[in-house]
């Protein structure tokens, strides 16, 4: 059953590289021109580009030597930025990487014990505070709140940096606190609502009733029912992983961070097609891969799940 | 968490190590609810090794009796009186702090439903060993919790291997033993068990009670028996407290109340109790002995003859062959425990399910699988749950003329199928919410008959209800086969409510007939082992007269 799982997840991954690879040719205009960019269009440059691009093969020969090339990592040149597409975006992944994952981190371990405790306390102030904060998140947009939090401690409250990436280390994970403050707030209001909602429910079981009258401590009784609202809680994250990928634009543009998002907006903007073509790649990649382990979660939560998988 | 300091207050440091050897005393026992009181005052007190069960009716306040002495009342309610254990006085309403000293140490709740009262992800054994953990005064290394995982399991006949396995890898009697012995790991004073086995099959009920019967002794422990049947109490109580609208109606030693009930309702809840004698069943059975019945008797003819009907789901089979006949006017009950195929093949005859194998003919003539070959007119099911058989959203009236109008009727036949089912004529503006569990179930029968079938399909149509609606409907099943000349399918897990209502019975197990017969003879002479085994399971169960 795994395995199938795991083989579907390339097959669309498959699919996804054939659609990237296509960008290339429904792209408006003429290739060629495309590619050489705003260099010179001289007979050589052009005889140079179609061989770069094995523009005289046929079509299937073109997609086999870009998924081969692909593969090995080579995504050819970025007519922007003059190098490899690969040097491109190795430079900017750990930025994105750690802003990405600081805000996921700060968002799980903020809203799951705020959402269990609103669930617990039902209508008490923490409960209303929680859902005002849940509201504030989902509704507020990224860019404002990056710009309210850059207002309020770089400017007036000099804590913060206002922009850029520091100087590596400690540094930059001291840049990277407000964007990842920004973009943690609309993760952790969808978790926190979804938290609270599965932990309702599982409060309200007869296994918890059950627990409550043996005299097990309240916490263990509330750890026993966030164990049985953890599928739900995983598929909220899983999502919200996703979103964030796509999230980082928005956040690194406010904070002037030189990551991954940055580069593709410039990229989509000066139609430096192979180096969307390969962030587009990583980022299905990604969200495919973040999918597969969220379904390998649910098999290493629930053992009916597991019992279910190991029949077939 | 200041929860878990608290637990070791000196008060809950007092609990001794031996059983208790004091009696249980609850007085002015008090709930309140948001309308004013639920339940009235009462007072009772259970000397050690004894039980006192709690009998009424869903509705009449005993489980919020239960909950208020476990302290797990519902948001709402609010407890009064004193509880009075041989190592604390509770005053009600408590703290939480009390409460935690309390809880599992003192007093321990064992729920109704095994499927649901123990966690799903968490293995059995850690369940059990939670609980022991709580109740220690010091921190218990792994060896030390999987030793005493062990010897609780044993102590409820279970084999040390149950400590890793999850619940859904057991069955319902099995995890009804995990559940005893993890609400006993504390070693309360008080267990209160409600409707311990309501949920599970009839031969576990007897096996689970008796094992609660023989620990409770064994400790000295004091029980609190909360149940809706008159017949489970039999020979399991020692005194017995009847509760109706939240009011103790009578009182007193167990075999003295069931012999010779004093109060109206006791005496109407035991000529209830569908028992298998034939004390109840007489009423029913000889008002259908004069009329469509009697034809059964001479052979009229078949109405549905299904033969060697077998049916897989994947590759678990679940009926191997199965062979059921209803003559024309004939009630015929199929008996078996969850698991055995009875709802399968009732479902099969109605078309729900396609049979793997096997003809199933009406009036002699074969019906291909599914729905597609079969008209309304031939049959109607009845399901089991009124609470989810009917559209919520839109009122009974409407319901009854929706199924009217599939069967060609003019919507005036309304009031006339109303007063078939013996229900007022202003139901028809009520939405189901409005309705009892058994004018629901009045309803549903209503919305099957509207199209005038000439098979009626009941699948453990009856238990849902309490005992004495129970018996409602099956007398107004009984007179709609007189009138209507109607015949009936009735499936059922419980042998009493069959023998109420069948002219001939099969039994069914693991997908085969084990038996059949006139009902009658089954039912007082079976012949198969495992007839027997069910036969002898729910006579225990029934009072004698």
């Amino acid at each position: 059953m795994l395995v199938v799982r795991v083989l579907g997840t390339l097959g669309i991954l498959l699919v996804l590289s054939i659609i990237v690879f296509s960008m290339l040719h429904l792209a408006p205009g003429d290739i060629v021109k495309n590619l050489l960019g705003n260099r010179p269009s001289s007979p050589e440059a052009v005889a140079a580009i179609r061989a770069q691009y094995n523009l005289d093969q046929p079509l299937y020969m073109q997609y086999l030597i870009w998924l081969g090339n692909a593969l090995t990592g080579d995504f050819g040149q970025s007519i922007r930025l003059q190098d490899s597409v690969s040097n491109v975006i190795g430079a900017r992944l750990g930025i994105t990487a750690a802003l990405s994952g600081l805000a996921f981190v700060l968002a799980l371990v903020v809203a799951i014990p705020l959402g269990v405790q609103s669930a617990v306390r039902s209508g008490s102030w923490i409960d209303r505070f929680a859902t005002g904060v849940g509201i504030v998140g989902l509704s507020a947009p990224t860019f404002a709140v990056g710009l309210l939090l850059l207002y309020v401690f770089a400017f007036y409250l000099p804590i913060f940096p206002v922009y850029g990436s520091g100087d590596g280390g400690l540094d930059t994970l001291w840049h990277l606190v407000l964007p990842a403050i920004t973009l943690a707030l609309g993760l952790g209001a969808i978790i926190l609502k979804l938290t609270r909602t599965a932990m309702l429910r599982e409060l309200d079981s007869d296994y918890v009733t059950f627990g409550r009258a043996r005299g097990l401590p309240d916490r263990q009784v509330h750890m026993i029912a966030l164990r049985n609202a953890a599928i739900p809680i995983v598929t909220g994250a899983s999502l919200v992983l996703t979103f964030l990928v796509g999230g980082t634009v928005l956040a690194e543009t406010t904070f002037a961070l030189p990551g991954l998002g940055t580069l593709l907006q410039g990229s989509v903007l000066f139609k430096d097609i192979a180096v969307v073509q390969a962030l587009t790649l990583l980022v299905a990649v990604t969200i495919a891969t973040i999918a597969l382990l969220a379904d390998l979660a649910y098999i290493f939560l629930d053992p009916r799940i597991r019992a279910k998988e190991g029949a077939q | 968490m200041t929860q878990l300091n608290a637990a070791n207050t000196p008060a809950a440091g007092a609990h001794p190590d031996t059983p208790a050897a004091a009696q249980v005393t609850v007085t002015g026992l008090t709930v309140d609810g948001p309308a004013g009181v639920v339940v009235k005052p009462f007072d009772f007190s259970i000397a050690p090794g004894e039980t006192l069960a709690l009998i009424g009716e869903s509705g009449s306040g005993k489980t919020l009796s239960a909950k208020a002495i476990a302290g797990l009342l519902p948001a709402g309610f609010t407890a009064r009186g004193t509880i009075e254990l041989a190592s604390a006085t509770i005053e009600l309403p408590a703290t939480d702090a009390v409460w935690r000293a309390t809880r599992g140490r003192r007093i321990s709740l064992l729920l109704q439903d095994p499927f649901t009262s123990l966690s799903p992800v968490h293995r059995c054994g850690t369940q059990i060993a939670m609980t022991i953990q709580a109740a220690s005064a010091t921190r218990l290394s792994k060896a030390e919790c999987t030793e005493l995982v062990t010897q609780r399991l044993a102590e409820v006949n279970l084999p040390a291997e149950v400590a890793r396995a999850y619940p859904h890898e057991l069955s319902g009697g099995m995890r009804q033993r995990v559940a005893i012995a993890a609400a006993l790991a504390t070693d309360p004073e008080l267990l209160i068990a409600d409707e311990p086995t309501t949920a599970l099959d009839a031969s576990n009920q007897g096996e689970i009670l008796d094992l609660l019967r023989g620990l409770q002794e064994k400790r000295g422990m004091a029980a609190l028996l909360i149940s809706h049947d008159l017949g489970m109490v039999r020979g399991r109580a020692e005194h017995v407290l009847v509760m109706r609208h939240g009011e103790i109606v009578e009182r007193g030693v167990t075999s003295s109340v069931l012999n010779a009930p004093s109060h109206p309702y006791t005496r109407a809840l035991i000529e209830a109790d569908p028992s298998l004698t034939d004390r109840s069943a007489g009423v029913v059975r000889a008002a259908s002995g004069a009329g469509a019945g009697g034809d059964a008797a001479t052979g009229v003819g078949d109405l549905v003859v299904a033969t060697d009907v077998t049916k897989s789901f994947g590759d678990k089979t679940v009926l191997h062959g199965v062979s059921v006949t209803v003559g024309r006017g004939e009630t015929v009950g199929i008996v078996g425990e969850s698991g055995s195929g009875k709802t399968t093949i009732a479902r099969c005859i109605a078309g729900l399910e396609h049979e793997s194998s096997g003809v199933i003919a009406f009036h002699g003539v074969a019906l291909a699988p599914g729905r597609a070959s079969r008209t309304p007119k031939q049959m109607q099911i009845v399901f089991q749950d009124p609470y989810s058989s009917l559209n919520p959203m839109i009122s009974v009236g409407r319901s009854l003329k929706l199924a009217l109008r599939v069967a060609g009727r003019p919507a005036s036949d309304l009031n006339g199928l109303l007063q078939l089912v013996e229900l007022p004529l202003e139901f028809a503006r009520k939405r189901p919410a409005e309705l009892s569990g058994g004018q629901r179930q009045r309803v549903a029968i209503a919305r099957a008959l509207a199209v005038q079938p000439e098979l009626l399909i009941c699948d453990e149509s009856v238990s849902a209800l309490d005992v004495s609606v129970q018996k409602q409907i099956l007398d107004l099943l009984a007179k709609l086969r007189v009138e209507l000349g109607l015949s009936i399918l009735f499936i059922s897990h419980d042998l009493a409510v069959v023998r109420q209502l069948a002219d001939r019975v099969y039994v069914l197990r693991h997908g085969d007939v084990v038996e059949s017969g006139l009902c009658h003879d089954v039912l007082t002479a079976p012949t198969h082992p495992y007839t027997q085994a069910l036969v002898a399971a729910s006579i225990h169960e029934a009072p004698t007269h």
